[in-house]
């Protein structure tokens, strides 16, 4: 690890300014995967800017019957939230199938939908990784790339996004709230928060240097039933190899990709009449496996069949 | 000559007059662990404040160091000093003694510009605070001339050889007999490599006093430890005094010390301050010693009626280059079933990574893996129940020597493990259950294991205040041994067990072995045992010969202990009355064991049942544990809680073999793909649902004075194999290559057409 300094911001406005004019300044609120990845030098900022203690934790109604949280808000509290388990039980169910309860704890939602991959090959800092070193290569290609993306990667970098929480979210049709370093608000989809890796893996997401997540807004949850599964090879406390989240016809994939995936054509084949396994086997035809993670063309299949059949079932 | 029957004579331990023995005693340091209070090695308070040790690990598996810049490192703030091999401290050259009669050798660190594995301790810096050392540690700059590391275990099974000194075992004609047989199983297993991933990483803090090297440190066995930083630092064995008090886990893997060790040493030498330094989690894997991947081909001849004609299991496994290490997968096979001809063996290949080494149950863990899952094909082959196969397969004597047992409970196990589970329920048919999303379905397993009694010493002093202290080179790696021998000499001694003291884990007491090979409570505490005997009679003669007691001038050999209190019928005084008058510096013995000379013509094993039920979702292939039950025949049980907690793990430890651990190997790098906590998988509470052990009742008076024998190991022997049965029990999938992963099984419910 190597010396930082820190500051607790205190407002949000001040924390994206800071950020902005600091060269090398990372937000901190649970650090739960940011001080790991320092503890390696994967992560060296040269100064943190502690949020966790803004007042951006509640959780409340939008004026729409939407629901707004707070970026600071533990994901605890999210899935333990009465209106976020009566109205988006697929978020609940999310976000307590990752992590374990300590982390939970711990964790913000910000910092859950900005996570950084669990590639063992990103965490080997002596093996190549786009992500760490652009342009050094990716080990994970060639590699024990058992868990690696389906969907959307390229030849520079195959890793996947392994939020359970943002899978619900992009199902659930979310928005992010920002807040840029010049103060200015902004807002968009999750969908379009992560970005697959194409030749610039390193380059994650859509916020722009400084800017701060401040909240994440739900519209009114969709008709119909909802159900968050997730395969994994342990029961708890491990990253997923494949996860599907439903939320009435609207439909999101876990670990597949470098982003939570919105499974458009399977939800357009189910509008149109499809089974599930039908809509599900439409999306699976964009899937690249790769060898060693061809499994997970199945396994999603399957999964996503089931927990379709499921919602369903409880719609 | 020392002979079993001279084991025979009853003792405390065996009349158990107050009940002591055998209770579930709480553990004697547990207050001070789940306070965290309890020092380990790292935490030591030393005399002056530590420097801080951290080492850096080779970025290639072989080859060799053609720079190093240490510059930027030695500039960081903080630092003091910063070594590679042109400049670590002089050491002794690797495997030298000194001393003829050292138990290990000098194992140098940063030995020289060779790599020999990944991950190889190959610079270590020390500064002021662990911030300090981590920072500079990472401005180490090391260039390397690498080598293609010969590390393709699978690609390499043809170079394999046989291990030193050692022959395939063939009795009467496997090959005829196999050939012969009406029905047959052949099939090949996989083990992967495992990491014990103790909860302690292995750590030192090491200063010296004078000429004295005071060393704390997290090992298993204290003597080898001892002499082999002696040997390697070039100073007397003496002048270190090494302590290990307590230790967060072992599991085979701190068998050893580490460069830990050896270069806290060197820094507090060099510094002339107290120098400590721990592996990171990311460093232990590759830094200690592993299990090694197994293949292991098991063939099985049986008549109709289920009777083995033959049975032929082979070992393929691997080693470290410079190493012999053999994981003895086909070894237990040779006293678990009868069967006239058998062929057991085993073929090591040597490659470019870390050392293998022991790991709880070494050979059983893996190798009940195959058999017992080929026990179960050949049920199904035979239309047997799996239970009664093994049951007509019980040998009257060791099939492999003809030696008579010393105890053998097997088919007790089996019976009575059948009973308590509910085996009964179990369809043979699979895939036939189902509870919601699940499929569910039993699987059983034999397990056994050797036991063994090593020479050790210990002494008692009973202190003026009447408190009994115990004193012994021992280590508790957790698994309970404060609390046991706290219980031996509370018995022996008859005092209460707030009167004992127990002093283990330090070079300058009396020597025993350390723990390993679930021979520790055996070991350790005969040799309480007999030092704990030696005192009642060293007490005894200073009372009857001490004219200012009440018990003078009566027999020694009539004297009576209890509640701390000695007597010759009515005439009586306390312990510490007796020795504040007649011994004020305390009164010591030292007692001893050692194997009995004719103890070798009894085949002497350890022996269990293991029943598993487990879910599998056949949309995914998950897999489940949820109840595990075992039975065990193990000599007299110590401690019931202890004894079951070994169990117990050593039973969760097998289902993780059969269902998440693994560590693969990049053979492009050499290198194991998990390095932490969140990638190599243990399992946690939620995967394993309810685990219970059951310990028969038995004494084993060939084992040692005591009649005890170890569970360290033994619930680790055929749990794996038993969720694996279960398995396919449940969904009628068999994986030959462990884990059993998703993935795996998978496409084993999709050939099915689920």
């Amino acid at each position: 690890m190597r010396p930082f300094t820190y500051e607790r911001a205190t407002s949000a406005e001040a924390a994206a300014r800071a950020a902005a004019l600091t060269p090398g300044a990372r937000f901190i609120a649970g650090g739960t995967n940011l001080i790991d990845l320092m503890k390696l030098e994967i992560e060296t900022p040269a100064h943190l800017i502690d949020v966790s203690r803004l007042p951006m934790a509640a959780i409340e109604p939008t004026a729409v019957g939407g629901l707004r949280i707070g970026a600071a808000a533990s994901n605890s509290a999210v899935a333990a939230d009465a209106t976020v388990r009566a109205r988006y039980p697929v978020l609940s169910e999310a976000i307590v199938a990752g992590g374990s309860p300590q982390l939970r704890n711990k964790a913000s939602v910000a910092g859950n939908l900005l996570q950084r991959t669990r590639c063992p090959y990103f965490y080997d800092t002596t093996k190549p990784c786009n992500k760490r070193r652009p342009g050094a290569g990716c080990a994970a290609l060639e590699g024990l790339n058992r868990n690696a993306a389906i969907f959307g990667a390229s030849r520079a970098c195959i890793a996947t996004h392994t939020s359970d929480m943002a899978v619900a979210l992009v199902a659930l049709d979310a928005r992010v709230e920002a807040l840029s370093p010049s103060g200015q608000p902004r807002s968009f989809p999750v969908s379009e928060l992560h970005y697959l890796p194409g030749d610039t893996p390193h380059l994650e997401t859509e916020l722009i240097p400084g800017e701060l997540i401040t909240a994440v807004v739900l519209p009114p949850p969709p008709a119909g039933g909802q159900t968050y599964r997730k395969v994994r090879d342990r029961a708890s406390y491990a990253g997923g190899l494949a996860s599907v989240a439903v939320a009435g016809g609207q439909v999101a994939l876990g670990m597949v990709a470098h982003k939570p995936w919105r499974a458009s054509a399977a939800e357009g084949a189910l509008a149109a009449g499809a089974s599930p396994a039908e809509a599900i086997a439409r999306e699976l035809e964009g899937a690249s496996p790769l060898g060693r993670n061809d499994f997970k063309v199945p396994l999603v299949a399957r999964l996503t069949a089931a927990a379709i059949d499921d919602a369903n079932g409880r719609g | 000559m020392t002979s079993v029957h001279d084991w025979d004579v009853t003792n405390p331990v065996k009349t158990n007059r107050t009940g002591l023995i055998g209770k579930a005693v709480e553990r004697y340091e547990g207050p001070l662990k789940v306070t965290g209070t309890a020092p380990y090695a790292y935490e030591v308070q030393p005399p002056s404040p530590p420097a801080y040790g951290v080492m850096v690990g080779a970025a290639i598996a072989a080859g060799r160091i053609t720079g190093a810049d240490i510059a930027a490192a030695e500039a960081s703030p903080g630092v003091l000093a910063v070594w590679t091999h042109l400049n670590v401290p002089k050491q002794a050259p690797r495997g030298t003694k000194a001393h003829p009669r050292s138990s290990a050798g000098s194992r140098p660190a940063l030995e020289d510009e060779r790599v020999a594995y990944f991950g190889q301790p190959v610079a270590f810096v020390i500064a002021d605070t662990l911030e300090n050392a981590v920072a500079a540690s990472h401005l180490v700059k090391l260039t390397y001339d690498a080598d293609a590391p010969d590390v393709d275990f699978l690609a390499r099974l043809d170079e394999a050889g046989q291990p030193p000194g050692e022959q395939d075992v063939e009795i009467g004609d496997f090959a005829a007999g196999f050939a012969a047989a009406a029905v047959q199983v052949d099939g090949t297993w996989t083990t992967p490599i495992q990491n014990h991933c103790q909860m302690e990483p292995c750590a030192s803090l090491v200063w010296f006093e004078g000429d004295k090297c005071i060393a704390h440190t997290s090992v298993q066995m204290v003597k080898p430890a001892q002499h082999g930083l002696a040997e390697t630092i070039g100073i007397p064995r003496d002048n270190v005094h090494l302590m290990t008090r307590y230790i967060g886990g072992g599991f085979g893997g701190k068998g050893q010390t580490y460069d830990d060790l050896t270069l806290a040493a060197l820094g507090a030498k060099a510094l002339g301050r107290p120098v400590k330094v721990a592996f990171t989690r990311q460093q232990m894997m590759h830094g200690t010693v592993h299990r090694p991947a197994t293949v292991q081909r098991v063939r099985l001849g049986a008549s109709r009626d289920g009777t083995l004609d033959a049975m032929s299991m082979m070992t393929w496994t691997h080693c470290h280059k410079g190493g012999n290490f053999t994981e003895h997968a086909s070894n237990f096979c040779r006293a678990l079933y009868a069967a006239p001809n058998r062929l057991t063996g085993h073929r090591l290949v040597r490659l470019d990574l870390p050392a293998a080494g022991a790991m709880r149950a070494p050979g059983e863990a893996s190798g009940t893996m195959s058999l017992e899952c080929a026990m179960d094909e050949l049920a199904e082959k035979l239309g047997l129940d799996p239970l009664e196969l093994r049951i007509r397969n019980e040998p009257a004597v060791d099939p492999e020597n003809g030696r008579p047992f010393s105890m053998r409970q097997l088919v007790r196990c089996l019976k009575e493990g059948a009973q308590l589970f509910g085996w009964d329920r179990r369809l043979p048919t699979p895939g036939q259950v189902r509870d919601g999303r699940w499929l569910v379905g039993m699987g059983m397993a034999a397990a056994i294991r050797g036991n063994f009694l090593l020479p050790a010493k210990c002494s008692f002093t009973v202190e003026p205040d009447g408190t009994i202290v115990v004193r012994q080179g021992m280590t508790d790696i957790g698994t309970g041994t404060y609390t046991v021998l706290a219980q031996i000499a509370a018995e022996t001694l008859a005092v209460p067990l707030g009167q004992v003291r127990v002093e283990i884990g330090d070079s300058e007491l009396p020597p025993a072995p350390g723990s390993g090979g679930q021979f520790g409570a055996a070991t350790a505490g005969s040799a309480a045992l007999m030092a704990g005997m030696k005192l009642r009679t060293a007490i005894a003669e200073l009372a009857t010969g001490d004219p200012g007691s009440p018990l003078h001038a009566g027999a020694p050999d009539e004297v009576t202990f209890q509640d701390g209190v000695i007597a010759i019928s009515n005439r009586s005084e306390t312990l510490s009355d007796l020795i504040r008058r007649a011994a004020p510096d305390g009164l010591t013995v030292e007692g001893e064991v050692r194997p009995a000379q004719d103890a070798q013509q009894w085949s002497t094993q350890t022996y269990g049942s293991h029943f598993v039920e487990v879910g599998v979702d056949p949309v995914t292939g998950e897999v489940r544990v949820r109840r595990m039950l075992g039975v065990f025949a193990a000599g007299r049980i110590l401690n019931a809680a202890t004894a079951r907690s070994q169990l117990t793990g050593g039973m969760i430890w097998g289902a993780a073999s059969a269902l998440t651990e693994a560590n693969p190997v990049d053979v492009r790098y050499g290198s194991f793909l998990n390095q932490d906590l969140a990638q190599y998988l243990v399992p946690v509470q939620a995967d394993i649902g309810e685990v219970d052990a059951i310990m028969l009742d038995e004494v084993d008076d060939k084992a040692n004075p005591m009649g005890i024998k170890g569970v360290g190991e033994l619930g680790n022997s055929g749990a794996g194999a038993a969720v694996a049965n279960a398995v396919y029990n449940a969904c009628g999938v068999r994986v030959r290559d462990y884990p059993i992963t998703p993935d795996k099984l998978l496409a084993g419910l999709i050939a099915q057409g689920r």
